[in-house]
């Protein structure tokens, strides 16, 4: 039977199943292929936070959702024109997701009794009619996959284990796209472990393929054009592995060796995975006992003139405090990376917030004014921790670099940079002898003298207690500790200087400005891009800098007759905006471990373009 | 595989290189008083090891002492080399990527009984299995000094103080046996109040590559005057004390009349009169630590005198060693890292 083929602008794929299933491994790959095809996309990895919770459970659905598209895009999507749903749990968890008419396809061979009941389906949703408003596509994945691999030398577990790329097979058919990124994946990813894996899931892969071609089920296939995208050299990048190339250009580029402390958690173990990889470039990458002996270890090295890093997330940045504010009274360079996940106390690991913002800005104690800057997406990672980084070494203090599960897990296509483009970081580091004193400052920036020990005639002590002004000896003058702590603000407050001038994209004046940070960028952008094309007297401010913030800020905030915070915490950038510029800033507010859908901005700004 | 023989670096001599101007006792003093009581067993310290600095040889400049938090903990301001007062029971980390950083550096961890085994316990322990080739000097009073006197993880079960009035309830810990379990490959114990012991023990740890421990048993003489004099008093030390030689058979006591022997897997003193032939010979440079182990648990037996000196000093690789070779042999094999191809590895596409 000849298909037929549509043309769609976009489309958004939800893959689901049981953790262990391989939907984040077929996700990705879906992903790498429109990517390589030149279509623009965004993903949205949503997993639980157990390896493998009781297979069939609603605990144990593993989701990666895929938006690609013809156009520019910066979201994963609200709602998904295509579910492939593995189980009953996949199905029940997800089914919301799904556009009316949307495309189901699901594993039926998993719609046994024992699954549904886990599901908590009284009836099979397949056969009592609750499923009609959906193209339901029943496949028997579980057959079919073992059919194709009848003849391959596994077990049958691990032969199941194959059937993910069954389901990948049958979407790249869905789509028209070629199998060919996948399987040279296959080959590399299994080559040296798995080498007897390669065969029976390129089998499984084809099988899937050809089952959609060959039965009637399938009527039509959906080709999604290529976006443009200005000339350049792309790949596509996951926020994390965004972050370690930052850094290990910063590294580079400053001519200093990164050394890297870290203890492993969700969602920032990858930082520490990735960087271990690069000992080519001379990278040290420390797994500590413990997120204070991570940070101690990268205070360690900035003393001794590296460039010391320490990432981790909420519960470990709590940790990690008093020895952030060694680092900070001791003025030493110190990156500190956290890839904040949903609080409080361990929280929901695998999910998305933004609430830590606040805990980084006064979460010491005493006055221990730091730096933060905030990625607004993935490919923003690389940029943003760079600059982290530069701000570190010519500021001497640590600065906070601030991501989320949103954006360290998500992917989307990144534009390469020219290596020499990249600002210059230069370390200066004191050897002259005469004049010499710790504390004496860089009159312009406030910084104090990176003395390394190895350097002759510049011995000299650092610690924890309040610094005499100039010499850096113990003191608990009374005036002299005012002065330390104005001088420590004033030197962070001067960052300012180098912020560039606020961009506002949209309108430059008007009803409504929407003022964000972090991950909320995608939602917030494609909002104000809707709407700034069809004439509504809208903008965009996104914040790098949350300490401190650009000059120029309260200006801009004052073209706008109404200033629109969306967070995904209760409202920290907003308290902060409120107490800085007397502006009675409004907060759209989320908690719930996941991103804004692009609806929920949509009828708050209807609130005030219309009022 | 690692070549392990590379990194077996041979125990390394301390003295003057030729060239290297002389430092004397003076060059390591700082322009900053010494902030201790009056009596301070960390006064003896302080002296004995700016008198054996110059000895070792090291360029000041290479030289750093980290600390942690408390009375101790002052040290790195008296000492005119680099220096960094942390926080407390974290000096072990930074110390690690102190020495991590750059290995050519001379790396003296300063800190008490609480600092290292109670809130920095648990980076005590990771920093022995380590092996850095780095110093700790632990200076072990039995009692919280700079917080006024409460008791601290070595304070002897059921000891009376502000914050336990009606005696403490908890076993101290043996800080060599702790350092032995951990898997510390040079450990040994000092006393404030015998210099040149603490010297010889101090000279010994730096020749020694990798981390070497020392606890040095030192007097408080305001919270927790006396803890020490049976093993440090003139009168008392000899009879309560057993000072370790390599290949030496183990005897002690004023006129060097009493041996220790093992029976029935429990060290037993005897008389020397008896023979020697039974006595235990002691054996530093021993791979396993059961005896090691032994000679340490001798400190928790009330009849047995307290070993003095060095109870291990074994080679193993060190940390910033293995590090540095992992490195270097990936550049080896993958070649100099170049961060324009790094940059577009995996898969790429052009657009035009």
């Amino acid at each position: 039977m000849r298909k037929q083929v549509e043309q769609i602008p976009a489309a958004t794929v939800l893959f689901a199943g049981d953790s262990g299933d391989g939907s984040q491994t077929i996700g990705t790959q879906m992903t790498e292929t429109s990517a390589m095809i030149g279509n623009d996309v965004a993903t949205l990895p949503d997993y639980p936070a157990e390896i493998k919770a009781p297979a069939g459970s609603l605990a144990g659905v593993s989701g990666f959702q895929l938006h690609f598209s013809s156009e520019t895009i910066h979201t994963p999507g609200d709602t998904c024109d295509v579910l492939v749903a593995m189980n009953p749990a996949a199905l029940r968890v997800n089914l919301s997701k799904l556009k009316d008419n949307g495309i189901l396809i699901v594993n039926s061979d998993n719609f046994a009794q024992k699954n549904l009941r886990l599901a908590g389906y009284a009836d099979n949703p397949l056969e009592d009619g609750s499923l009609e408003k959906y193209q339901v596509f029943p496949v028997e994945m579980t057959r079919l996959n073992r059919d194709a691999l009848e003849d391959a030398e596994l077990d049958l577990s691990d032969k199941d284990q194959c059937k993910n790329f069954f389901a990948l097979g049958m979407i790249l058919w869905l789509y028209n796209r070629p199998m060919d990124y996948t399987i040279r994946w296959i080959k590399t990813k299994f080559a040296f472990k798995y080498p007897h894996l390669i065969e029976p899931n390129i089998l499984t892969l084809r099988a899937g393929n050809i089952y959609c071609e060959a039965t009637d089920q399938f009527a039509t296939t959906y080709d999604v054009k290529p976006a443009k995208f200005s000339p350049g050299t792309y790949r596509n990048i996951a926020g994390n592995t965004s972050t370690v190339l930052g850094l290990v250009a910063a590294a580079h580029q400053s001519g200093l060796q990164l050394v890297y402390g870290s203890y492993p958690i969700t969602p920032a173990s990858d930082i520490l995975h990735g960087l271990a990889l690069y000992k080519n470039f001379g990278i040290v990458t420390m797994q500590m006992e413990d997120e204070i002996a991570a940070v101690g270890v990268a205070i360690g090295a900035a003393f001794s003139g590296s460039l010391g890093v320490t990432g981790s997330s909420g519960p470990g940045l709590a940790l990690k405090s008093e020895a952030i504010n060694l680092a900070m009274i001791a003025e030493l360079p110190l990156v500190v990376c956290n890839i904040q996940r949903a609080g409080p106390s361990t929280g929901m690991p695998t999910k998305t917030e933004q609430a830590d913002l606040l805990q980084m800005l006064y979460g010491r104690n005493g006055e221990s004014p730091l730096p933060i800057l905030a990625a607004a997406r993935p490919i923003d990672c690389f940029d943003t921790v760079y600059e982290a980084c530069r701000i570190a070494i010519k500021y001497r203090t640590p600065v906070i670099f601030l991501s989320e599960l949103y954006i360290a897990l998500g992917a989307e296509p990144w534009k390469i940079p020219d290596v020499a483009d990249l600002p210059r970081i230069e370390p200066e580091f004191q050897t002259e002898i005469d004049g010499f004193e710790p504390y004496l400052r860089d009159p312009d920036t406030l910084a104090r003298p990176w003395a390394k020990p190895g350097t002759l005639g510049l011995e000299h002590r650092i610690g924890g207690l309040e610094k005499s002004d100039i010499t850096g000896n113990v003191s608990y003058d009374p005036e002299n500790h005012e002065k330390m702590v104005e001088i420590r603000a004033e030197k962070v407050k001067r960052i300012a200087n180098e912020i560039p001038p606020t961009e506002v994209f949209g309108a430059q004046e008007g009803k409504l400005l929407i003022l964000g940070w972090g991950g909320t960028f995608g939602a917030i952008r494609t909002v104000v891009e809707n709407r700034f094309a069809a004439g509504e007297p809208i903008g965009h401010v996104h914040l790098r800098f949350l300490n401190p913030f650009p000059s120029d800020l309260g200006d801009v905030l004052k073209r706008f007759k109404t200033i629109l915070i969306p967070e995904l915490n209760t409202g920290h950038l907003q308290q902060l905006i409120r107490s800085e510029y007397l502006i009675d800033a409004i907060g759209l507010n989320k908690v719930q471990g996941q991103p804004f859908h692009v609806f929920e901005l949509e009828s708050e700004v209807d609130n005030y373009i219309q009022n | 595989m690692l070549k392990v023989v590379t990194l077996m670096k041979n125990r390394r001599s301390s003295g003057i290189p030729l060239g290297v101007p002389t430092l004397t006792q003076k060059d390591f003093t700082t322009d900053q008083d010494p902030r201790w009581c009056p009596g301070c067993g960390d006064y003896s310290i302080l002296a004995q090891t700016r008198r054996i600095m110059p000895e070792l040889g090291i360029p000041r400049e290479n030289i750093v002492f980290i600390s942690g938090i408390g009375c101790s903990s002052r040290f790195p301001y008296y000492m005119n080399t680099y220096g960094f007062h942390t926080i407390h029971g974290r000096a072990p980390t930074i110390a690690s990527g102190v020495k991590m950083a750059n290995p050519d550096l001379s790396v003296w961890v300063i800190t008490g009984d609480g600092d290292a085994l109670s809130i920095g316990g648990n980076h005590f322990i990771h920093l022995m299995r380590r092996n850095f080739d780095l110093n700790v000097l632990l200076f072990n009073n039995r009692i919280y000094g700079l917080t006024k006197g409460q008791y601290s993880p070595t304070s002897e079960q059921g000891k009376s103080t502000k914050s336990s009035p009606f005696g403490s309830l908890e076993t101290p810990f043996n800080p060599i046996s702790l350092a032995l379990s951990a898997g510390a490959t040079f450990v040994a114990r000092s006393l404030d109040t015998d210099p040149p012991h603490l010297r010889s023990i101090i000279k010994y740890a730096y020749e020694h590559k990798g981390t070497s421990f020392i606890e040095i048993y030192q007097n408080c003489n305001i919270f927790n005057d006396g803890t020490f004099f049976p093993y440090t008093k003139k009168e008392t030390k000899a009879d309560n004390t057993v000072f370790l030689e390599h290949g030496e058979p183990l005897i002690f006591g004023l006129e060097s009349d009493k041996g220790i022997q093992l029976n029935n897997f429990q060290p037993e003193v005897t008389t020397v009169s008896n023979g020697t032939e039974n006595l235990i010979v002691h054996d530093q440079y021993a791979e396993n630590t059961t005896l090691a182990n032994f000679l340490a648990r001798m400190s928790d037996m009330p009849d047995m005198p307290h070993p003095i000196g060095i109870f291990r000093s074994v080679q193993h690789p060190c940390y910033e060693d293995l590090m540095t070779d992992q490195i270097a042999s990936a550049k080896q094999q993958r070649g100099e890292g170049d961060l324009d191809a790094l940059l577009h590895s995996g898969d790429t596409w052009i657009v035009e």
